[in-house]
């Protein structure tokens, strides 16, 4: 691992660099005025938050956005990144988390795909050939494997192998990584690491994004902080502490209020989850949650907070473990758990959460049918009815209960998705990122919503990338990392930092 | 044409919802039909002829209003005809051994209620998508009953047993009558019970549907189960009307079911629709066939119209619920 530890910057020019980089989407600013170098042959890790700006700042520097407003420069000298075709010219090179391989085809037609040596033949390929030119990329990054291999007999490790030997083929000069070591194990992880270092020796510049501090001390020449879409400081490894880079990551509080009352004691236990594990990745899950309580699930995304949710709802599968509500171990579909006054406020309201083409009273009866109409025979006046006490109850503006769903506004959408379990009369409330894409004023009045509704004996588990809000609103949380619990916050230690620290990867 | 579409007969919106404005054109387009076809020919408006039109409609009637149900759950049901021929031959079968036609009835709907059966269950447990998983039961029926008839025609049932495809009860055909019960039943089913509701809610987002909490594949196993059931009914009715029951009675009947659904305003996306529209689509279609016939054009343009005529229906409903967004 020695050669990868920090060198200095020889050259003074940079090989790429991004001055004043901004991005806007329709409501967010992605990134603002954000400037970035990359030296020749140096690793630079890029660190951030969950929307912090690192995708963005990766999809602008290889071409798929394209930058509102900015410059770039390569090798000193002015140049344009319209296209995912000029980035390749300048040499970059993405390693997504998702692979971009075709399973069927072998390593060899991976590399070379749409590239191939043509053979004699119009139309073939020359196969001699572009496995000879395989086996020669193969070796240059050291990866020993035979390249007329079927993409979809290889583990994780070696496709990511593979992605990087196209990538190589292609000159690449600076190659971008997104968490490269997130499906990796340990022994595949130094392995990697083993190739950085060569690819750095051979001159490549390296942009690292990573979630684990291990990692960023390792590895890193510098590092670049993103949060909120802004560049807020560039630091070499050795002038920081691991705290000092969480402090930068999170900022200090943006001062946003609300309303929560804090009971003085917990009600009694209402779901208790014990050792859950689940093949969706999550293993050995506890969980208590009283009446009362607003209970926060944090980390980030994709340490198993949704899935620990799906598998409590019934949703997903689950392996092992117990799920115990209201004093009686449950399991089974949606619809049982429904009925015993779980609700699920799902991630994506759009796709999970409403049926967009239908009504706003259909959506908001739907999961209440079987308590409103317990004859079996419906009845649309009466649906209307208990439909218009929501709507007045929530304050969902629309101009009636008979609207399409899919024309309000996201706020007024999600109200609907908490209102359809009102009217179920839930007595569980898990959220799962309540307030994603709803404006702030919504966002309060979401927040007095569970609020009002854990005081009158309801309880709620609330899944949060907002680690503000959680702070504000949960009585106490959970913090999870790689499928697991990483560790429990009492009220007092709930703080930004301490969910951050918990939720990073210490290796 | 261009007046109705750009509004000129808009019922209000702020009272009817978007299907009772789908079924109040289709409606309109019946009666335009009719208005044509009574001008064009004497013999139309006679009652032999109507009566005549009410009972071909009401054949297409049966089978499509179970497809229907599935459809409003986003899914296809390719086997009804091959389920209607091969519930015939065994009703019929049943009648000529135990000359019981009470036994011959349960035994076609029972049949017909297992194919669906099993359909929902290659839908639901085995998760093939409907439109494969029914048309290779299409082939698996249409296997079954050849080999089963062997060419063989089953002829000539009890009188009784005739008069419910060919009968009459004070003027009026006996399956005209079957027509209005199943249609006033499956309205029932589809606009005031909750399952009626959990199905639509399941055809606009299977997803959200089940997040909701409604037992998604209980539901489908239902749909699928009666849209087998409505087949075996239907095939009771044409062993009836036509006396006999041959191995290709069901080839030329799933088609023009499904016109009958798409006319009448269900969407294949699922979510959308009623039985009542697919009532319309069912007499859309033979009234135009029958004017065609009356007008003496020659038959082997009919599949061409009822081609033209479904392509119109869908457009112009894409068209008036994009407008609606």
């Amino acid at each position: 691992m020695s050669d990868a530890l920090p060198i200095e910057v020889t050259s003074p020019v940079p090989l790429l660099e991004l001055r004043g980089i901004s991005k806007e989407f329709p409501g967010v600013k992605a990134l603002d005025d954000v400037s970035f170098a990359v030296y020749p042959g140096e690793v630079h890790m890029l660190l951030g938050e969950n929307g912090a700006g690192k995708s963005s700042l990766m999809k602008v520097l290889c071409g798929a956005y394209r930058a509102d407003a900015g410059e770039f420069y390569h090798n000193g000298e002015k140049v344009a990144i319209s296209s995912t075709a000029d980035a390749q010219k300048l040499g970059i090179a993405v390693i997504f988390q998702e692979f971009s391989l075709v399973p069927y085809l072998d390593i060899a037609q991976n590399i070379f795909l749409g590239r191939e040596p043509k053979g004699r033949i119009p139309g073939t390929i020359d196969r001699r050939k572009i496995l000879a030119d395989a086996k020669r990329v193969l070796d240059t990054i050291g990866f020993d494997i035979d390249p007329s291999t079927t993409v979809d007999k290889l583990g994780v490790a070696q496709q990511q192998m593979v992605e990087i030997a196209k990538a190589i083929s292609q000159n690449a000069r600076i190659l971008v990584m997104d968490e490269p070591t997130a499906a990796l194990s340990d022994r595949e992880t130094e392995l990697l690491f083993a190739l950085i270092a060569r690819l750095k020796a051979d001159g490549v510049s390296i942009v690292y994004i990573s979630h684990r501090m291990a990692e960023v001390f390792a590895l890193g020449d510098r590092i670049t902080v993103l949060r909120d879409g802004r560049r807020i400081d560039g630091v070499r490894p050795a002038d920081v502490t691991p705290d000092q880079l969480v402090r930068m990551m999170v900022g200090r509080n943006v001062d946003m209020t609300y309303p929560r009352h804090f009971a003085d004691k917990p009600g009694e236990l209402l779901l208790e989850v014990k050792g859950l594990t689940a093949p969706t990745g999550i293993s050995d899950v506890n969980i208590e949650v009283r009446r009362g309580e607003i209970v926060g699930l944090c980390g980030l995304v994709g340490s198993g907070r949704s899935e620990v949710a799906r598998a409590i709802f019934g949703a997903d599968p689950v392996t092992s473990g117990e799920i115990i509500f209201d004093g009686k171990s449950i399991s089974g579909e949606p619809d049982l758990a429904a009925r015993r006054g779980i609700a699920l406020i799902p991630e994506s309201r759009k796709s999970e959460g409403l049926a967009l083409l239908r009504s706003v009273s259909d959506n908001l009866v739907v999961s209440a049918l079987r308590k409103l109409f317990p004859s079996g025979l419906f009845d649309q006046r009466s649906a209307q009815r208990t439909s218009d006490g929501l709507i007045r109850q929530l304050r969902i503006a629309t101009p009636s209960a008979r609207q399409t769903v899919g024309l309000l506004s996201g706020g007024n959408q999600q109200k609907v998705v908490i209102g359809k379990w009102l009217a179920a009369g839930s007595k569980l409330f898990i959220f799962d990122e309540p307030t994603r894409g709803i404006d702030i004023g919504a966002k309060s009045e979401i927040f007095a919503l569970i609020d009002r509704l854990v005081a009158e004996g309801a309880a709620a588990l609330m899944i949060s990338s907002e680690q503000v809000e959680i702070c504000h609103v949960c009585d106490r949380a959970y913090v999870m990392r790689e499928g697991r619990i990483a560790g429990h916050l009492t009220r007092s230690e709930l703080t930004e930092e301490n969910i951050v620290r918990l939720g990073m990867h210490h290796a | 044409m261009t007046d109705i579409t750009k509004g000129a007969i808009v019922p209000p919106r702020s009272f009817l919802s978007q299907d009772a404005i789908q079924v109040f054109y289709r409606l309109l387009a019946a009666l335009l039909i009719c208005a044509v076809l009574a001008v064009l020919s004497d013999s139309f408006l006679s009652l032999g002829n109507i009566l005549n039109v009410l009972r071909q409609a009401s054949l297409t009637f049966f089978i499509a209003s179970g497809l229907t149900l599935v459809v409003l759950t986003a899914g296809l049901d390719l086997s009804v005809g091959a389920n209607v021929a091969l519930s015939a031959c065994i009703a019929g079968t049943v009648i000529h051994k135990t000359g019981s036609p009470a036994l011959g009835i349960l035994t076609g709907l029972a049949c017909g209620g297992i194919v669906g059966l099993l359909n929902g269950i290659m839908v639901t447990a085995l998760r093939i998508p409907s439109f494969i998983a029914t048309y290779g039961m299409l082939w698996v029926l249409n296997g079954l009953t050849y080999w089963y008839m062997a060419g063989e025609t089953l002829h000539g049932f009890p009188a009784g047993f005739r008069q419910i495809g060919s009968g009459y009860l004070f003027g009026l055909p006996i399956p005209v009558y079957l027509l209005l019960v199943f249609l006033g039943i499956g309205t029932l089913f589809a606009q005031r019970t909750i399952w009626g509701q959990e199905i639509y809610a399941i055809g606009a987002n299977p997803v959200a549907a089940r997040l909701s909490g409604i037992p998604v594949a209980r539901r489908l196993l239902l749909v699928y189960a009666v849209s087998g059931t409505m087949a075996g009914l239907a095939s009771i009715i044409f062993l009836s009307r036509l006396n006999s029951a041959e191995a290709d009675i069901g080839e030329s009947l799933t088609l023009p079911a499904i016109a009958a659904v798409l006319i009448g305003g269900t969407s294949l996306f699922g979510g959308v629709g009623t039985v009542f529209g697919t009532f319309i689509g069912a007499l859309i279609l033979t009234l135009v066939l029958n004017g065609m016939n009356l007008l003496s054009v020659n038959a082997n343009w009919q599949p061409l119209v009822t081609g033209v005529i479904v392509i119109l229906a869908v457009w112009l409903d894409m068209k008036t619920r994009r407008r609606a967004q």
